[in-house]
Parts: structure tokens; C-alpha cells; sequence
């Protein structure tokens, strides 16, 4: 089994930059001409796909069900324009495939299904994916498997109950391959969050989990998380990350209403150009 | 608006014709509470995606929005209840059944208690997949003992179930659509009565019998339809629990053959109502069922998904014919 993607330290962080800006890219390209979407999301998540897909995680485009892969699990569905461009930026879906992100009969959906290939789960109902996480990660201990199971999910999903029966289930079954990464964008559907979720690292302490935060922006800081990720303490991590919705593009960044992007046709020639020139 | 052929987002109302009114459910809403101090308005994360926000206006003090938990949102409901309020509460109908059905029959229903929810995202209401397609929500809800399940057809029944949940004792599940919905109903002549069905067209070749926004639907068929030659009766049944199973068999012994039109799985639902109805009545009539088949609906535009299950005008009027 060839497998295309491993770990290669020191890690080129450079590089790692350089493809966050081609999965931003990717992504205004998929939203690009469409009314609105979940852009900002996809851009503040771009740099942990980036190390995941092209530095952590080990795998094989070309062979996305091979049994002994590292998983990435995405809890948050509606997250899914990120996936698409980490999956189109490895070779497991065409780039001519962009264009059709939400369109019928696409399978590229404004929400992941695990029909498409290279997604782990069915995300959109929300705070299902830590669960499923937890059974994968079982899975394999049993079956004595040395692959990791990545898991994101947002800081809406940790309203939900589920998020935390699932991480007491981590804790107990001692699963030391499991890793979560919490996407603290600070928005949810009705705005800032509307329920305070903080201190949001003592809560996954409080529930035994190694848990280290950082700024998920920032390439050396998501490596740094990965590779302390890598030692096994037997139990579960849990990276805390603070993001920006619409990294990379300043209007975004700026926009008050970023749980849904709205753009008019007009607009996405400009907003191409800041991606680019943000880049430098 | 968005273009035609891609799945719009979870918060963008689809494109109507005609006469409609803006967020009929939370206008209405501010209506009723203005009289009835008990009322409060719940929800979870949802707040700017189920039109409740003209009462959040209104009545600031009395907006709770208790975060994406909705499972919590229905227990603290039964709380507010159980201690003299009367909360309405909103979500997506996918999470109030299937998360959160547990807490609805046990915490609200087994003690009937004054919890009103209202649903947003009937059947192919929105492009999003089947994780926000509520296609089975009414199949669950009817199965609770003691739950009162309506399927209003338009902005106009919206408004008048908002008002009429108040006064229906005990937990309430209503299928909201939001946005701009269209009037098709004279809110002059029209008056939703709680548990009753209503005729809204008189024909001697065919009957349908229609809940939901499929009223809405059948009456611009049987429009088209009457310029053929081809004379509809319509039955709205906006109520399907309780079911007014008198009326349907009256309306059914009163035509050749019927069509049911349902924004909802053919199992569980209006179709299946009537079939009971009809059985117990020892009454048999042809049946053409209009509705969603037993399969998980993919993501898509609205149009095109309508299109492809028969929901669209053009689907009704094709069943109708036979
Ligand atoms: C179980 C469930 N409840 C509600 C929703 C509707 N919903 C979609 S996105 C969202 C916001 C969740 O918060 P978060 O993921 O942090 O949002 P974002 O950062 O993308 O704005 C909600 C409530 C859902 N998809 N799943
Ligand atoms: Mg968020």
C-alpha cells in the first residue's frame, strides 16, 4: 500500500503556508459567482487542513477507504467547502469538480456526505462527530491499529450534550490516538455565540483530556499542536483553537454577519485579489 | 436570491410570487403575546432562521435563546410550563423530532404540558439534505399520545395557528414555513378552526385531500386542471392531529377517486391518515399518494428537488390526471 502522505520533520512550514493559501483559493473559487455560503468558516479552518492533509496525517489519496489510514473526521458539516478544497488539493477530487460546490446533483454539497470520497461522516446535524470519533478510535484499539483519528468540531457543537457524553466516552476508553480540535471562530448561527462555552480549555481538562490551546491561524502553533498531539499519555487531546471566520480576506474578516456569507456577483473579483495580495 | 440550480444555505428563504408576508409565525407571535403575559419564545440558535425574531424585538425580555441544545430547549420549555409559563419554541423540525423527541414525549406530552413548537423546514423546504429536511416529523409527532400536529398551508393559517396554539391545551407541533411566505388564503374568509378540516373547492371529478403547503399547491392545479375540463374537489387538512377523519370520509364518498398531497414521506403521514380513515369507514376509493418516497432526499435547489418528488405544480397536476 502506497502511502502518499506521512509525517516529514522538521516540518517545512513554509510550505504548509503556502498550501492554506491554495485551499483559501480553492475555496473562494467554489463560492465564487454563488450568492452566499460558508466561506468564512472554510478560511478559518484552512491552516489545520493544510497541516493535517500535507504534513500530519497519514494516508493515500488515491485509495481513500485504505483500512490502516489516519482519519478526519468533520463534525461540522456545514464546514464542508474546506474539506472539498483539502480533498481537490491531495488529488482525491478533480479541481474541475470546484465550480460545482452546492449544485444539483454536485458531490461537493454545502454540507458533507460521507458518500463522497474522502469524507469520514455525514455531518449537518451537528455535535455527532466526537461520538463517532470515539467509536473509530475504539475500533482501532481493538483491532490494534496504529492509525490517529482527527476530529473537528465547532465551538456551537459544544452546547450540545452529545459533545460531552462523547468526551467522557474518550476519557474512559483511554483512546491516546484520538485528537480534537476545537474551532473557537466565536460566531454561531445567531451571531457572537449565544451561549458562553468558556473557559472552554479548562472544560476539556475538567473532563481529562490533554488539552493544549492555541491560535489556529497561525501554521507553527497548528504543527506545534500536532506534534505535541503525537505523544501518547493514554488519554484523549484536545487542541483548543482560536480563529478568525474569513481568514485571509480582510472583508470577511471584518464582516459582522459571518456565520453566512453573503457576496454580491459583483464583489468576488475583489475579494480574490485581497486573498492574493493578503498573501503577499 | 440565489441562482437557479444550487442548494441555497440553511437561512435564505425560497423565492415566491406573488402576495406574501415576512415572517408570519413571529409577527404573529408579538400579536399573542401582547395579551398573554405567560408567553415566552425559546430557541437554539435558530432564533434569525425560524422568523421568530420580530417577538424577540418586542419583547426582548422575554426571548430566550438557550444555544445549539436542543434537547435542553425542550426540557427547559416543560419547566417554564410546568411553572406557569407558556413557551414557544423554535427549531428546525429535523432537531426538535429527532434529537430531541425523547424530551418531547416524556417531559412536555406525557405530562400535557403547554409547550408550543414551532418547526421550521417542512419536508423540501430547503435544499440542505436530509439532515435539515424534516421529511418524517409529522409521522413522529402523531405517534406521541396527546400531541396536537398541524401543517399550516400558508402565511395566512400561520398567523391564525399562532394565535390558535395559545388556546389548544397541552404540547403543540406545528410546521412552520419562513420567510416570505406567500397568502393563498383570504385572511378576510378563511378561519382555521383547531382539529377540522375545510373544503376549499368543490369538483365532482376528483378529490384531493392536502395538508401543508400542498394546499397551496393543489389549488393552482386544480386551476389548471379546470381549464381541461377537469373539475377538482379539494379537502384542506391542516390539522393532523387530532385527525378530522368525518370530514374525509364525507369528502371521499363525494368523488370518484382521490389524490393525498403531502410535503412529507407517503408513510406515517396525511396518506396514511386517510387510508385509516377510509378503512374504518369501510369506504374504498381509487388513491394516488403525492409525496416523498421511502429514501433519504438528496441536497439540491428547492425547485429541482420539488420537481424531481412530484411536489411542484406541475407534479400535482400530473397525479391528479392519473
Ligand atoms: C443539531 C443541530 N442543531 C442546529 C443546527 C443548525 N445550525 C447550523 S450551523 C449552526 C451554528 C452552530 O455553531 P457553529 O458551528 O459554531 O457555527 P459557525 O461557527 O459556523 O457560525 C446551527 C445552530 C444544526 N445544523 N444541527
Ligand atoms: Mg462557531
Amino acid at each position: 500500500m502506497a502511502v502518499t502522505n506521512a509525517p516529514v520533520d522538521p516540518a517545512p512550514i513554509g510550505f504548509l503556508e503556502e498550501k492554506a493559501h491554495r485551499l483559501r483559493r480553492h475555496m473562494v473559487k467554489m463560492a465564487s459567482g454563488k450568492g452566499q455560503g460558508y466561506l468564512g468558516q472554510g478560511l478559518d479552518i484552512a491552516d489545520l487542513l493544510a497541516a493535517l492533509y500535507f504534513y500530519e496525517m497519514r494516508y493515500d489519496p488515491a485509495d481513500p477507504k485504505w483500512p490502516e489510514r489516519d482519519r478526519f473526521l468533520l463534525s461540522t458539516g456545514h464546514y464542508s467547502i474546506g474539506l472539498w478544497a483539502a480533498l481537490v488539493e491531495c488529488g482525491t477530487l478533480r479541481t474541475d469538480e470546484l465550480s460545482t460546490y452546492g449544485g444539483d446533483g454536485s458531490r461537493l454539497d454545502m454540507s458533507t456526505l460521507d458518500s463522497t470520497p474522502g469524507v469520514e461522516m455525514t455531518g449537518g446535524s451537528l455535535a455527532q462527530g466526537l461520538g463517532q470519533a470515539v467509536g473509530v478510535a475504539l475500533a482501532h484499539k481493538l483491532d490494534k491499529r496504529d492509525a490517529k483519528v482527527f476530529v473537528e468540531l465547532s465551538d456551537g457543537e459544544l452546547q450540545e450534550g452529545s459533545t460531552w457524553e462523547a468526551a467522557m466516552a474518550g476519557r474512559q476508553f483511554k483512546l491516546d490516538k484520538l485528537v480534537a480540535f476545537i474551532d473557537c471562530n466565536g460566531i454561531q448561527a445567531d451571531g457572537k455565540l449565544v451561549l458562553d462555552v468558556e473557559p472552554v480549555a479548562d472544560k476539556w481538562r475538567a473532563f481529562g483530556w490533554d488539552t493544549m490551546e492555541i491560535d489556529g491561524n497561525r501554521m507553527a502553533e497548528v504543527v506545534a499542536a500536532l506534534q505535541w498531539a503525537r505523544v501518547e499519555r493514554g488519554v484523549p487531546k484536545a487542541v483548543v483553537m482560536r480563529t478568525v471566520p474569513g481568514k485571509g480576506i480582510p472583508t470577511l474578516e471584518k464582516r459582522e454577519k459571518a456565520h453566512f456569507v453573503r457576496v454580491g456577483d459583483d464583489e468576488w473579483g475583489a475579494i480574490a485579489d485581497e486573498l492574493e495580495k493578503t498573501r503577499g | 436570491m440565489a441562482k437557479a440550480g444550487t442548494t441555497l444555505g440553511m437561512g435564505v428563504s425560497e423565492a415566491v410570487a406573488g402576495n406574501f408576508i415576512m415572517a408570519p409565525f413571529g409577527k404573529a407571535l408579538a400579536e399573542v403575546a401582547r395579551n398573554r403575559p405567560e408567553v415566552l419564545g425559546l430557541t437554539a440558535d435558530l432564533g434569525k432562521y425560524t422568523d421568530i425574531i420580530p417577538f424577540a424585538e418586542a419583547f426582548p425580555d422575554r426571548y430566550l435563546n438557550v444555544g445549539m441544545a436542543e434537547q435542553n430547549l425542550i426540557a427547559v420549555a416543560a419547566g417554564l410550563a410546568k411553572t406557569g409559563k407558556m413557551p414557544y419554541c423554535t427549531t428546525f423540525g429535523v432537531f426538535a423530532t429527532r434529537r430531541a423527541y425523547d424530551f418531547i414525549c416524556i417531559a412536555c406530552a406525557h405530562s400535557n404540558l403547554d409547550v408550543k413548537i414551532f418547526a421550521a423546514l417542512p419536508g423540501i423546504t430547503t435544499g440542505y439534505g436530509s439532515t435539515h429536511q424534516a421529511f418524517e416529523d409529522t409521522a413522529l409527532m402523531r405517534a406521541i399520545p396527546d400531541v396536537t400536529v398541524i401543517d399550516p398551508c400558508d402565511a395566512t393559517e400561520i398567523m391564525q395557528v399562532t394565535h390558535a396554539a395559545a388556546t389548544i391545551k397541552g404540547t403543540v407541533y406545528v410546521r412552520i414555513q419562513r420567510g416570505n411566505v406567500p397568502v393563498v388564503l383570504d385572511p378576510k374568509t378563511y378561519r382555521f378552526v383547531p382539529g377540522k378540516a375545510q373544503r376549499l373547492r368543490i369538483g365532482k371529478d376528483v378529490g384531493v385531500i392536502s395538508t401543508g403547503l400542498m394546499t397551496a399547491r393543489a389549488l393552482e392545479a386544480a386551476e389548471r386542471l379546470a381549464k381541461d375540463g377537469l373539475n377538482v374537489s379539494i379537502l384542506h387538512v391542516p390539522s393532523l392531529k387530532p385527525f378530522d377523519a368525518d370530514a374525509v370520509r364525507a369528502f371521499a364518498a363525494s368523488v370518484p377517486r382521490i389524490v393525498t398531497a403531502e410535503n412529507h414521506v407517503v408513510s406515517g403521514g396525511l396518506a396514511s391518515l386517510v387510508v385509516e380513515a377510509l378503512y374504518d369507514g369501510g369506504l374504498h376509493r381509487p388513491l394516488t399518494r403525492i409525496g416523498l418516497p421511502d429514501r433519504f432526499p438528496e441536497c439540491g435547489s428547492v425547485p429541482y428537488l420539488q420537481e424531481k418528488y412530484g411536489l411542484s405544480v406541475d407534479g400535482v397536476v400530473k397525479a391528479i390526471r392519473g
